[in-house]
């Protein structure tokens, strides 16, 4: 039954082969393109006797050994790209994270090096910090107007770690029609799947991004200053569009709004955040900055509601003191809702931020743009009182409507060491902008000020959610 | 790269029709290991025409597999890239754009007739080469061994000789020359 979701699994009939089974599975699971790996201990193996051995002392049963270290004559062809280019870019994803810390560090030397912006997937936040000028923020269906824009018109991309993903690249037959592109991946059956690529590189993109800056060094490649300048300039016209901003009422709190104000009072702490699935965490990704890698824990691909709070619970455990907040959404939080239980349990002091616009939103927003406005099973008329529902628990329970008190009532709960569920009442119909409708192009982007944004979206992009 | 086109997208668009691939798999002698390789293509959509898998050395504890398989191109590619991911999966090998590559399939072929169309079968099964390992008075089952194309052939004439049913083992493959997988 596993077999479908897990990169490997074993059963286990003789407990000889248990510790042999118990290292390879932790090597697989963590190594090449890492994912789940389930053992099957049968009961009569569970109550068996055996020997233990190290992970020196047993020999693999299988030939797995993934290429983490990159072809140099492709690695000097992708250097002399970069050096000639006139408008590259970083496009980075997941892969960054997954290659620990240090490639995070090496991107940010080779961007140096070449002076190229910096745009990632959602899986990728945090490997370039937000704060630095060279970052346009996420590109991709929900992401920024000048990452999008800088993608579409860039002559060479250099992905690191990504995998152009359908919410990333849009209409694929328009997607960057003019670039280079590069694809480092530790994955082969990444390489070509959606985009033909000009140069893949197989390898680890810690591995790889040290060769490159090594190579770079070595053939003593300098940016190429006059087009990178005027790179930049045109850049900077696609960020005066300024396509996060809202408008901020008094009455209501806008749910761009409360992450910001999240964002900002949880600033300079030492914070990771987990998010649900739906607006609320696009939002989080949109308006939420990270600096550092390994602080944005979220579902990508699988898009898995109910993933917060446990991922929040995990957290928490391997870094007691820090602040651990889960961006929710009042439709997700209540799939594994459950797990407060277990919060309250092992003192786990998590933060649910509830952004709560009674909605699963982001249903709603597709039920709008693509269905006519017939809405079916997005609204939600009999929500749980969630302040009472945390106090049920014996967690602390907060609600605020009111854009007044919203700083001071996330002070109380980043100051509370319990668990805290923060029932964050915002705008019922807000939409998530900025926006490539599907079946558009990266340049043919919505921005927040559509009135009609039903009609956006044609017959044929219907199709493609 | 000086005559290089300036983007992939600017590359002639590759033959996109569809081909018949057949590759070659050492794997692991475990159990699950095969519905790993047969659930990769129907998770992904891929059809399977033919498969053959038997332990091939039992010191080393690996079975082969042949599978043959139909896409364009670029599918057979990314079906190459997914069969080498799975853990289990010690090489993959594609045959048919391997100039040294042999295919060879086993049928057993049960004919019915009788008078001239008897004794024509019996003819067209001497040409191929093809052994009749039983008869009747009224019937015959060959047995044929060659690549899968002769085995389309014979069975192309054999129908309109009397052919009632029909049985293949499913391509095997193996390289020429000294060198083993």
């Amino acid at each position: 039954m596993t077999r479908s979701c897990t990169k490997h699994n074993y059963l286990v009939k003789d407990v000889r082969d248990l510790p042999r089974i118990i290292h390879e599975a932790f090597k697989i699971a963590t190594t090449g393109r890492p994912g789940p790996v389930l053992i099957d201990i049968p009961k009569d193996i569970q109550f068996a006797q055996g020997e233990y051995f190290g992970p020196d002392e047993v020999t693999s049963s299988h030939a797995y050994n993934p290429r983490t270290k990159g072809e140099p004559s492709r690695i000097a062809e992708a250097v002399a790209m970069i050096a000639r280019a006139r408008r590259p870019i970083f496009y980075t994803g997941g892969g960054v994270i997954n290659a620990g810390p240090r490639a995070s560090a090496l991107l940010r030397e080779f961007q140096a090096l070449t002076g190229a912006p910096v745009t990632s997937t959602l899986m990728g936040l945090g490997a370039f910090p937000a704060a630095d000028p060279a970052w346009l923020g996420m590109l991709g269906m929900h992401g920024t107007y000048e990452a999008n824009h800088a993608m579409h018109d860039c002559d060479v991309m250099i992905c690191v770690g990504a995998r152009f993903d359908d919410r990333v690249t849009g209409r694929l037959d328009a997607f960057s029609p003019g670039s280079k592109k590069i694809h480092i991946d530790i994955d082969p059956s990444s390489i070509n799947k959606n985009v033909r690529v000009d140069l893949p590189i197989i390898g680890d993109a810690a591995s790889v991004l040290e060769d490159m800056i090594a190579a770079w060094k070595a053939a003593g490649h300098q940016a190429n200053k006059a087009p990178l300048g005027d790179w930049w300039r045109q850049i900077d016209e696609w960020r005066a569009v300024q396509c996060l901003r809202y408008n901020a009422t008094e009455s209501v709190i806008k749910p761009q709004h409360a992450i910001q104000r999240l964002y900002e009072l949880t600033r300079g702490r030492d914070t990771y955040i987990t998010t649900e699935v739906g607006q609320h965490q696009m939002w989080a990704a949109q308006y939420y900055r990270f600096e550092e890698p390994n602080r944005w824990m979220t579902s990508g691909g699988l898009g898995t509601m109910g993933y917060g709070l446990p991922a929040a619970l995990g957290v928490q455990l391997a870094h007691p003191g820090s602040l651990v907040i889960d961006i929710a959404g009042e439709a997700s939080i209540q799939m594994c809702i459950q797990e407060l239980s277990t919060a309250v349990q092992f003192n786990l002091p998590v933060k649910i931020f509830i952004i709560n616009n009674e909605w699963m939103g982001m249903v709603r927003q597709w039920q709008q743009l693509l269905h006519g406005e017939r809405y079916s099973h997005s609204y939600s008329d009999s929500l749980p009182d969630f302040v009472k529902l945390a106090e049920a628990y014996g967690a602390v329970g907060i609600r605020c409507s009111d854009p007044a008190e919203l700083d001071e009532k996330i002070l109380e709960m980043i100051n509370s060491d319990k668990p805290v569920m923060f029932d964050c009442r915002v705008e019922k119909n807000e939409n998530c902008l900025p926006m490539i409708p599907s079946g558009k192009a990266h340049n043919e982007m919505i921005l927040g000020d559509v009135e009609d944004i039903g009609n956006v979206i044609g017959a044929a992009g219907g199709g493609l959610v | 790269m000086t005559n290089a086109p300036a983007s992939a997208y600017d590359m002639p668009p590759a033959a996109q029709a569809e081909q018949s691939a057949t590759f070659a798999l050492l794997v692991d002698n475990e159990p699950g290991v095969l519905h790993r390789v047969v659930g990769l293509f129907a998770a992904r959509g891929y059809n399977i025409e033919s498969l053959t898998v038997a332990e091939t050395d039992r010191k080393a504890h690996t079975s082969r597999i042949t599978v043959v398989t139909r896409g364009t191109p670029q599918v057979l590619d990314q079906i190459e890239a997914q069969l080498n991911k799975v853990v289990n999966v010690r090489r993959v090998h594609d045959i048919t754009r391997d100039p040294n590559g042999v295919e060879r399939e086993l049928a057993l072929v049960k004919v019915r007739g009788v008078g001239a169309d008897r004794v024509e079968a019996l003819r067209v099964a001497e040409i191929f080469r093809a052994k009749p390992v039983d008869t009747t008075l009224e019937s015959f089952v060959f047995e044929i061994c060659g690549a899968p194309s002769k085995i389309d052939k014979f069975l192309e004439l054999m129908r309109p000789l009397g052919l009632v049913e029909l049985s293949r083992t499913g391509v095997l493959s193996i390289e020429r020359g000294v060198e083993g997988m």
